[in-house]
């Protein structure tokens, strides 16, 4: 797919950090994914002008100025349409986008869904702390249902939903898990993402420390998947449906039709369209 | 320009029939049988709701000179049957010179209809048709008006033969069935409505507003489109995509119309003249997308196709109604373009400036429409090549230096910075909808947002837009305001005036936004007064011309809701009635 292949470049993870200052708390997850980004763009040898970073609304969102990349910082839902647009129409690039679970799951649930099934070559990073930071603690898509808040005193009652299943069954050919904590695992998943030929999806949990303070805990509760990464659906199927959604790891990944057109060089002139059109 | 100074110098003709009757089709072979000889024409198409069958209109006006309405009445109407035709009668008016041809079984008229006095003729064209091995009721009745109109039956034969056989009909017997009507319609020799001498031939174009639009898309250089499917925008879409593909560019249909301008500001950050088409929901639903564009500075195109409202209003017909919307439905302080055809051809023009437009300065445009301007069928002209339009080009920033030294929104001297595309070493930036500074990284610092305020609205008012701005047309002390598709009917009625010995100014606005106060004034020098015409239930243009410009003198207001259109006699009446 005109992927830049990986050269003998004296890159290094730091040359892809811009000199913006993070917004992010103290002990935000995100650190880690930011970094795990850099290291994983230094493996594959990509030049950071070859490299875009899409993203929307949100804490996680705010990750393109970090990068010496190009970024896109849109509006809250709508990264999946916008790098799908830039990789249509610049398929040279590598496109990234970064994205959190208000953004990804709920206001962009729509383009989540068709993004996945769509399979536009691009690689979906959901910085998932199962809470709104930016506008200062509501519930998510992914957040429990008894998690007490200001917008939902005593909790929500309606029950997280499983992002990774709801890709597998839209149709994403490449799913997978990480935490923030483990850098050098989400680095080594963004690797085989980026590689990947088509819409790879990396949900993160990455702890919110100011506003579920408690998720300092998912340190001890992630656990690396005990099983290999699968291509067979089914397969994939049933082990996220018994999973309890602390699983790190690749679960999924299959060879599946890539969207299939591109805008690309001229193949006709104007002049025959317009032929068309006299009488 | 319209030279139609006469009800006389045209034929208007309307065919009905319940859907598969083929009354679109015989309208549409009529026109482009008149076109071939020379004949401008318009063609629109009124359909019930029903997705398939219902009922179906077609309206063709035929005349020596472009023609921008369907007139005041119809000179003939022909009817294959009266199933729901009462639902089209304010579509058709007719009147005691009119001539209805209705099938012989079809039973009797709607009383509405014989109520305009109206000559009644029937015709028994499907017996007719069933005397032809093949024979189709339509064709029955091209034959019919064939003889009425004077049309050579030759031409019709050539663009019957081609267009249905397709469907593998047989010339001969073809042939044979419009012969059939021709020679029944000698009944009718005493009431011959015979087309005017015909206009020199030339090269005619026949398109829709919608196929125009698209046209004028691709000559501006657009190569990526995402749209939703919406009427009456749809045509348009499905009309580019396999154009698109042939320039090797790409259409893509996403999941809504957020996604769609999303994907083309995607595609334009990288690089590529991008569009997507819509109509008023989905304009409404493309409102923030739309602020982001602006405060990124990215090109963008919408074309909007109006269509009665709100909500989901009358998506078949044709209203100038979301004016409002694509001029102040922006969040914030959003300078950006708005842009507005004023005939069917002209889609081409207002289009591929608007892409030229958005290039150049970095920002959306919002180019209007409308359902009759979008699904009409023009025998026109071939469209006017206005100095100037061309390929659009953008300023892009070749060198931008080393990483982190590049100003993305640079505050220049006509506010218009070079823009790096992504794959350019030293010019990554992030593109913003965050208030930023001018290196693009997010700012809240007041004199940043008023920095980036200024150079936003600067780069806009500092362009020249040239004399494509408006179309002005004749002089006097009475001047007529108008934009988009009420163009048609005014200038009509323009001309008909000025045959009545009355002056008569036309101000046809094509770009709305940003408004041009000092140049109209100049055009409006010497003018005592002003009529507004617009087809808006709340007088939104004339809103809108109250709050940027300074009018002169009296004015009123001529302004009606969809769906019906605005009729030239309407406009003549309030202009000598002014005299």
């Amino acid at each position: 797919m005109g992927k830049p292949q990986p050269i003998l470049s004296s890159l290094e993870a730091k040359d892809y950090k811009s000199a913006v200052k993070p917004i992010w708390c103290p002990g935000c997850g995100h650190f880690g994914i930011e970094s795990a980004l850099f290291r994983a763009l230094a493996h594959l040898g990509l030049p950071p002008e070859q490299v875009a970073v899409i993203s929307g609304i949100g804490c996680s969102s705010r990750l393109p100025a970090y990068t010496e990349c190009y970024g896109f910082h849109g509006i809250h839902g709508r990264a999946l349409p916008m790098a799908t647009g830039l990789k249509l129409a610049r398929p040279d690039l590598t496109v990234v986008v970064a994205s959190g679970d208000g953004d990804a799951f709920s206001i962009g649930g729509n383009h989540f869904i068709h993004a996945c099934r769509r399979n536009v070559d691009m690689t979906c990073i959901v910085m998932d702390n199962e809470v709104y930071g930016m506008t200062k603690g509501q519930p998510s898509p992914t957040t429990p249902p008894n998690w007490d808040c200001k917008i939902a005193p005593g909790g929500t009652g309606v029950s997280p939903f499983s992002p990774l299943m709801v890709a597998l069954a839209s149709g994403a050919g490449f799913i997978a898990r990480g935490f923030s904590g483990d850098r050098n695992g989400i680095a080594k998943m963004l690797v085989e993402a980026i590689r990947y030929p088509g819409f790879a999806l990396l949900q993160v949990l990455s702890p919110c420390v100011t506003f579920r303070p408690e998720e300092k805990d998912w340190r001890l509760q992630v656990h690396p998947s005990e099983l290999p990464t699968t291509a067979n659906w089914a397969e994939a199927t049933r082990r996220l449906a018994a999973d309890d959604g602390m699983t790190t790891g690749i679960f999924y990944k299959a060879e599946l039709p890539l969207y299939p057109a591109t805008v690309m060089e001229p193949i006709d002139q104007l002049n025959a369209i317009e032929t068309e059109l006299t009488l | 320009m319209n030279t139609l100074v006469s009800p006389m110098d045209s034929v208007a003709v309307a065919i009905v029939g319940s859907g598969g009757a083929g009354s679109i089709t015989a309208g549409s072979l009529l026109l482009e049988a008149a076109g071939r000889i020379g004949w401008y024409g318009l063609m629109t198409r009124s359909v019930g709701p029903q997705i398939r069958g219902g009922e179906a209109l077609a309206m063709v006006r035929l005349a020596g000179a472009p023609v921008g309405s369907h007139g005041d009445h119809f000179d003939v109407l022909l009817a294959l049957d009266w199933h729901n035709a009462d639902r089209f009668v304010d579509e058709v008016p007719l009147n005691a010179n009119s001539l209805i041809l209705a099938e012989a079984e079809a039973g009797e008229p709607p009383a509405v209809i014989m109520a305009s006095g109206a000559r009644l003729v029937t015709l028994p064209l499907e017996s007719l048709a069933e005397g032809v091995e093949e024979g189709r009721p339509n064709i029955v009745a091209l034959g019919v008006l064939a003889r009425l109109l004077a049309l050579p039956l030759d031409e019709l034969l050539i663009v019957a033969s081609r267009a249905l056989e397709r469907k593998g009909l047989d010339v001969d017997l073809l042939q044979e069935t419009l012969k059939t009507g021709y020679d029944a319609a000698e009944i009718l020799d005493d009431s011959i409505r015979a087309l005017p001498p015909a206009p020199a031939r030339g090269t005619r174009w026949r398109l829709t507003g919608n196929e125009a639009a698209a046209l004028g898309a691709l000559r501006g250089g657009v190569r990526f489109a995402a749209v939703y499917p919406i009427t009456p925008a749809t045509d348009l879409s499905e009309w580019l995509a396999v154009r698109l593909q042939r320039v090797g560019g790409h259409l893509i249909q996403a999941e809504d119309e957020i996604a769609a301008l999303n994907m083309v500001l995607g595609a334009s950050y990288g690089g590529i003249p991008s569009l997507t088409v819509t109509s008023g929901p989905g304009l409404a639903l493309m409102s923030e997308t739309l602020g982001l564009a602006v405060a990124a500075e990215v090109p963008a195109v919408v074309v909007n196709v109006m269509r009665g409202g709100p909500s989901t209003g009358i998506p078949t017909k044709s209203e100038q109604s979301d004016l409002n919307m694509a001029l102040y439905g922006l969040h914030g302080d959003a300078p950006h373009l708005v842009l507005a055809a004023n005939t069917v051809s002209d889609c081409l023009s207002a289009t591929q400036w608007a892409v030229q437009l958005a290039e150049a300065l970095q920002c959306p445009a919002i180019v209007l429409s409308d359902q009759f301007l979008g699904q009409s069928q023009a025998v026109c002209e071939q469209p006017v090549d206005h100095d100037g339009l061309g390929v659009a080009s953008r300023l892009v920033a070749v060198e931008p230096g080393s990483a982190g030294r590049y100003d993305r929104y640079a505050l220049t001297d006509n506010g218009i910075s070079p823009m790096a595309l992504p794959g350019t070493p030293g010019g990554q930036y992030t593109a913003d909808g965050l208030e930023h500074n001018a290196h693009g990284i997010p700012s809240s610092r007041a004199a940043d947002h008023r920095a980036q305020l200024d150079k936003r609205r600067d780069k806009l008012l500092h362009y020249d837009y040239g004399p494509l701005w408006a179309d002005e047309e004749g002089d006097g002390e009475l001047a007529v305001v108008v934009w988009g598709s009420a163009t048609g009917p005014v200038r009509e009625a323009a001309a008909r005036a000025r045959a009545q010995g009355l002056a008569v100014k036309v101000l046809s606005l094509r770009l709305l936004f940003p408004v041009q106060p000092t140049r109209l004034s100049a055009l409006l020098a010497g003018v005592q007064r002003v009529l507004v015409v617009e087809q808006s239930h709340s007088q939104q243009f004339y809103g809108y011309l109250k709050a940027h410009y300074a009018l002169p003198g009296e004015i009123r207001v001529l302004n009606q809701p969809g769906p019906l259109p605005i009729r030239p006699a309407a406009v003549l009446t309030q202009l000598l009635q002014w005299r």
